[in-house]
């Protein structure tokens, strides 16, 4: 569960807030919003990476507002994927496992599992400079979830994809979210997007966000509650 | 009044010649007056000079000595300059502090600062005396460790200068790589440190030899604040670009020009190589 309890963030000029939300545990939960209402600012909030200068933001009931980003059990995806240059794909899939302690057999049994659900168990080696759009995609999210994470953050993941290439990373996030049930937040600014993934919507609007719970789909969606 | 009949030819077609042709002559014209005036410096260095002229500067021992030091200060200081500059460059490139204006500009002194009044500087700091304590004095002492008129300052000299090309070059390399690929490995576990160590700085080695080159080239030229700093002890002191002043001094102009035509001999092919060693690192 994702909780914001009046968090305020201060960047510069720009200010958002105070915001109030809850995403449900094991939720899809995606975030719509014209660009520059502040996204990606609430998504780093979540991470750690921005501070808050007001309000508490909770991980699965627990208060993380202070914590470091590390220590917050969170899986992202930047809308750049920022993969690292000089890894492979294989040391990618391996990063948060090394990280973690993990036994040796452990970590080779996760990436082969990993890599298959994903394919790309034939790129295991190769470095992450030489892959499409579509590969590069599907190592961010992997890189993401192979450490198990508690919340996983999407920002804009399908925007620089093909149409071909959109509709198949789709349905990997879907048999992700249905084998995991990690807690998902994902920005789009696709309704289509939307309506295939979401069980729950939020939209941010001139410094307001809309919180609606979605079932199977969105156009049936009740407003459940309006914080800002 | 738009015709109504008759030809008329569609703007987008219309045949601008020579246009590009112009274009290059103008901008190569531009561009080679500065190759040009280079390459006949150095054709007028050696039609000056002779090869005895080279080879009885290359025998004195003084001059052997001097080759040796300067080679020897400007490794050390170039290094010891992209050590400083790494950690430096990476923090003003990410981090917005209080002061970092101040930083920013106090980085820059020695670049605009005269080459004189930098060693002058540099000598005052060490010879100060601040209730009866004096830098020189201490390091004297304590450690039997003398830095001015010694060799050491030769290379504080050159760093002083060095370093502060070296930190804009780091800068401009950590501002120009992504630090998202940072942030990411932090919330998977990693420290700044580990991110900065792990993520950023595999990704700067181009950068850092860029600033390793800029450095020594730097060093290589440095000669006021040596002279002031360092003095230029024959033998001791002495590195290529204060032979330079001495040979003239002395009114030795065939060796000053045969000593100008090796540091630039010198300083091409320590910049070939660290170029070969930068496209080697790029694949």
């Amino acid at each position: 569960m994702i909780e914001f309890r009046d968090v305020i963030v201060q960047a510069g000029s720009f200010r958002l807030g105070p915001i109030s939300f809850e995403i449900l545990q094991g939720a899809y939960a995606v975030l719509m919003g014209k660009t520059g209402q502040g996204k990606t600012t609430i998504l780093e909030a979540i991470c750690g990476l921005r501070s808050v200068a007001g309000g508490r933001i909770l991980l699965h009931g627990e208060d993380v507002t202070g914590w470091r980003p590390g220590d917050r059990g969170i899986g992202y995806v930047p809308q750049d994927l920022a993969l690292f240059p000089r890894m492979s794909v294989r040391e990618h899939l391996e990063f948060s496992l090394k990280l973690q302690k993990r036994e040796k057999i452990e970590i080779r049994h996760r990436v082969e599992e990993l890599s298959d659900v994903l394919g790309i168990g034939h790129l295991l080696n190769r470095s992450v400079q030489k892959l499409s759009g579509g590969e590069s995609q599907r190592v961010a999210l992997g890189r993401a979830i192979s450490g198990n994470p508690d919340v996983l953050l999407l920002d804009e993941p399908l925007s620089a994809l093909d149409e071909e290439t959109r509709s198949d990373v789709h349905e990997l996030l879907k048999r992700i979210h249905t084998s995991t049930a990690v807690t998902t937040l994902h920005i789009t600014h696709s309704e289509r997007e939307a309506l295939a993934l979401a069980t729950q919507r939020l939209e941010l609007k001139d410094g307001q966000l809309q919180v609606s719970g979605v079932t199977t789909n969105a156009a049936d969606s009740q407003t459940t509650g309006v914080t800002a | 009044m738009i015709p109504i009949s008759g030809e008329v030819k569609p703007a987008g077609r219309r045949r601008r010649a020579g246009s590009d042709g112009r274009f290059f002559l103008i901008m190569g014209g531009i561009s080679s007056s500065f190759v040009l005036l280079i390459v006949l410096m150095l054709l007028a260095d050696l039609a000056f000079t002779s090869v005895q002229d080279f080879k009885d500067a290359l025998m004195k021992p003084e001059i052997q000595a001097a080759i040796w030091l300067t080679l020897l200060s400007c490794t050390v200081s170039a290094i010891l300059s992209v050590w400083v500059a790494t950690p430096l460059g990476y923090v003003l490139a990410r981090y917005r502090f209080p002061g970092r204006w101040l930083v920013d500009t106090l980085i820059d002194i020695p670049i605009v600062l005269p080459p004189l009044v930098l060693g002058l500087s540099l000598l005052i700091l060490f010879h100060l005396e601040i209730g009866g304590w004096q830098l020189e004095r201490w390091l004297r002492n304590t450690f039997d460790f003398q830095v001015t008129f010694a060799w050491p300052a030769v290379i504080l000299a050159q760093f002083s200068v060095a370093c502060a090309f070296a930190v804009r070059a780091m800068r401009m390399t950590f501002e120009q790589m992504n630090a998202r690929a940072e942030d990411v490995a932090r919330t998977l576990g990693y420290s700044r440190g580990q991110a900065f160590l792990y993520i950023a700085l595999p990704q700067a080695e181009q950068g850092m030899l860029t600033a390793l080159t800029i450095s020594w080239a730097r060093s290589l030229g440095e000669f006021g604040p040596i002279l002031v700093f360092a003095g230029s002890t024959r033998m001791k002191t002495e590195v290529l670009s204060t032979t330079v002043f001495l040979e003239l001094s002395t009114g030795n102009l065939p060796a000053a020009v045969a000593v100008s035509l090796l540091m630039v001999f010198v300083a091409v092919v320590v910049l070939i190589f660290l170029r070969l060693l930068g496209s080697e690192a790029i694949r």
